[in-house]
């Protein structure tokens, strides 16, 4: 299934193939592959939701994805190209229809949007645009299940019979004899190339990939010398390919119109805002536009905080009751404590995003369904778009201050793969809800007692700005210098407004759950039990006194202990002993866990949360082994700034790797956000110390 | 039907200096430019003419009303296409 963004494509798709669907990778790319099975009267057919594109000309990965599968050069050709024609934009929608048509595939069309024609002057008569494309035509009503049977059916009978539309463009003589004779030399030399695409190579902008050039270097003189001759007569221009398509787009929809109808062209001709330019002109309005954006924001996220929290704690508690009645039935060993601390933890610990997720995706899905999704990225561009990224970011940068998870997979709403990758590995910067507890901690111990709760609000605000601050020049520079790829030209399509398709924003909910789960899940699950074994092994021999200075022996003496012994000489530049390293290791899989940790290193036991008065007190006690305190004004901050930038949670991690598809991203994102807060913890160290701070 | 004689009186225009309400036609592409190719399939062909809706509270991006269709463009990156008001 083929057509344009916008086009109603994805609402035929899902009443076409419904929870049938699947959703993968291409490989090596991070674009989206749809599949789903297709039941028609006879048989089932699998059907490929190819992603929505304006033209084959390919600029985007995504839009480079689209066309391979189009063209068959990355998969085995169609059996049929349903056609996806938009009623109320057929010009456009029939541009890209006259480059698939000269593929000489088998095409059929499903003609959608009819509903907003009725009652128009012009309605789109589907007989005749038929006889005009070569190919059947029905008009569907996809939300509304009208159509599809007829549809299904016509699919049936083009399968076993099909149709090749017939085209014929207005391209001067010259041309089409350069391209046949470039044809011939590409067939001679094995290459086999439709008309149409030669036609593009041959008129192709200098700026453009060349196609065979590319591939095929012995080509290069042949394609040279047709285009020579052509340029000699004024006739290298690729303009001629564009005009003659919208030329024969706008015959076609001259001929399938209907005539005026008589009553309404007696009727004044005056042009009246349409239902969507009155909304328009409150929702992108210069002030109330901003606002009302703003607003609908803070709805969103904090109905996603208000609804996900109880059933993040349901999830808890039921995890905890499973955990507790397995243990009961298991005697007390290391297989009990893997089952319990490390495979049970480990799931919990991952399905206790999928509320959140949910919701988020919800939200999107209605943002997206009614249109107003593409309004607040016109609004939001000139903020977002200096930077590299453009006004569609927002949501994925937005949600990513609650928690980067639906965030970094929120990244899907941007169709352009470039930016969308961007603004993945800038997501994780905006300062996640896992970090407050160890904001509350270190402010309320060292910046609150001595100057007070007003500028502990600062500092708490502050670190939340952070993200925000730091995140825009990375932004800028991964764009400019480390992100190959050419960048897309910034076209937003504003369809009009309408309400949204429930069942579309059900299968998209459905959908990111459960790839969420079966990818990203599976990787926090398995990570846990790492995590886990790590800090279990190997076994502390049982030593005098109370349970709290047990689980500090268990520590120390495990492999994560150890490794932040080892790390210690690392971070002492940065004022941090092998305490802080050990918490900082031990946060990985969760940077919640940093304040229990810490409250077993300093012999509190786990239980120690951010309230602790007694924790607070140990960490302004707590000294070097030569009696320098440990925590100083400045080591906090150094400590809260690495939090903010360190990309420690694996549960981001995992989400990375599978919204880009390769584990290499992730550990570039892993690796330039761990560098830049180490760099910024020993900077504000060393500095403090050269003032005399220490 | 594809290429327009301008009216000798027909005005030059930038798009960084097009207003709300205006109504410009495109007079020349940039052949050699690849934004130009995009904004040509996505309907700015020579002679076409469209209506700027609305400009963007914060002066960027600009909606356009072309072809039956609104397409919001970057002002600045939509340099290699010559338009003139209508």
């Amino acid at each position: 299934m083929v057509g344009n963004p916008n086009a109603g494509k994805t609402t035929l798709y899902n009443a076409l193939t419904g929870a049938s669907q699947k959703v993968g990778n291409y490989p090596g790319v991070t674009v989206e592959k749809v599949t789903g099975k297709l039941k028609l009267a006879e048989s089932t057919v699998d059907c490929i939701d190819i992603p929505g594109l304006y033209t084959m000309n390919a600029v985007s990965e995504d839009e480079r994805v689209a066309a391979e599968v189009v063209s068959s050069k990355s998969v085995e050709p169609a059996d049929l190209f349903i056609y996806v024609l938009d009623a109320t934009n057929l010009e456009r929608n029939l541009f890209l229809f006259s480059q698939i048509a000269e593929f000489g595939r088998p095409m059929m069309v499903a003609l959608t949007m009819t509903d907003r024609l009725v009652g128009k002057p012009r309605e789109v008569d589907a007989a005749r645009l038929s006889a005009e494309l070569g190919v059947d035509v029905v008009p569907v009503v996809a939300f509304k299940d009208r159509g599809i049977a007829q549809l299904k059916a016509v699919i049936e009978r083009n399968l076993a019979n099909p149709r090749v539309p017939s085209l014929s463009l207005d391209i001067p003589a010259e041309v089409l004899e350069e391209v046949e004779i470039l044809r011939d030399r590409l067939a001679r030399a094995g290459i086999d190339a439709t008309v149409g695409e030669t036609r593009a190579e041959l008129l192709a902008p200098s700026e453009a990939p060349g196609l065979f050039i590319s591939e095929f270097s012995e080509m290069k003189e042949a394609i040279e010398e047709s285009r020579a001759r052509l340029a000699a007569k004024n006739l290298l221009r690729p303009s001629i390919d564009t005009q003659a398509r919208y030329a024969w787009a706008r015959a076609v929809q001259e001929a399938a119109l209907t005539p005026i109808r008589a009553d309404i062209l007696g009727q004044k001709q005056k042009k009246a805002p349409s239902r969507t330019d009155r909304i328009d002109a409150v929702l992108t309005h210069r002030v109330f536009g901003l606002a009302i954006f703003t607003f609908v924001m803070y709805l969103v996220f904090q109905s996603i905080y208000t609804f996900a929290t109880p059933v993040m704690d349901l999830i808890d508690g039921g995890f905890t009751t499973v955990k507790d009645a397995v243990s009961a039935r298991l005697p007390d060993n290391d297989f009990r404590s893997l089952i319990v601390d490390g495979v049970l933890n480990g799931i919990g610990s991952a399905l206790v995003f999928l509320p959140q997720i949910l919701i988020l995706f919800f939200f999107i899905a209605i943002l997206e369904g009614t249109g107003y999704l593409a309004r607040a990225a016109f609004l939001m561009d000139r903020l977002l778009g200096w930077c590299g990224l453009n006004g569609r970011a927002f949501i994925p940068l937005l949600s990513s201050f609650a928690c980067a998870i639906p965030g970094v997979m929120a990244a899907r709403v941007m169709p352009d793969s470039r930016s969308r990758l961007v603004t993945i590995l800038v997501a994780p910067l905006m300062s996640c809800s896992a970090r407050l507890p160890v904001y509350l901690l270190l402010i309320s111990t060292f910046v609150e007692p001595q100057l007070g709760p007003f500028w502990a609000g600062v500092a708490l605000f502050g670190m939340h700005l952070l993200g925000l601050v730091v995140a825009i020049p990375v932004a800028y520079f991964l764009n400019r210098k480390m992100i190959k790829g050419s960048r897309l030209h910034f076209a937003l399509e504003l369809p009009p407004y309408q309400w949204p398709k429930w069942r579309d924003v059900w299968l998209a909910m459905y959908g990111r759950g459960k790839t969420f789960v079966q990818t990203a899940g599976t990787i926090i699950a398995a990570m846990s039990v790492v995590i886990w074994a790590l800090s279990y092994y190997p076994r502390a021999p049982i030593i005098e006194g109370s349970d709290a200075a047990q689980q500090e022996h268990q520590l120390q003496q495990s492999f994560l202990g150890r490794a932040g012994k080892v790390i210690e000489p690392v971070f002492v530049p940065a004022g941090f002993d092998w305490r802080i390293s050990t918490a900082i290791l031990s946060a990985f899989p969760a940077r919640e866990t940093v304040v229990p940790s810490l409250g077993i290193i300093f012999s509190l036991g786990g239980d120690a949360d951010a309230e602790s008065v007694d924790l607070r007190k140990k960490l302004r006690e707590s000294t070097w082994p030569d009696g320098r305190p440990l925590f100083t004004p400045w080591v906090a901050a150094g400590l809260m700034v690495f939090f903010a930038l360190c990309a420690q949670c694996m549960a981001t991690l995992a989400a990375v790797k599978r919204e880009t598809n390769s584990w290499r991203w992730a550990a570039f994102m892993f690796g330039y956000m761990t560098l830049l807060a180490y760099v910024a913890a020993v900077a504000i160290h060393q500095v403090a110390r050269a003032l005399g701070q220490g | 039907m594809v290429q327009l004689e301008s009216p000798s009186s027909a005005q030059a225009i930038r798009f960084v200096d097009l207003r709300q309400g205006m109504t410009a036609r495109v007079s020349a592409v940039d052949e050699d430019c690849l934004v130009s190719r995009r904004l040509q399939e996505m309907g700015f062909t020579i002679g076409t003419q469209f209506e700027v809706v609305k400009v963007a509270p914060l002066g960027d991006p600009i909606e356009i009303d072309l072809r039956g269709y609104r397409i919001c463009l970057r002002r600045l990156e939509c340099d290699c296409i010559s338009i003139e008001l209508v």
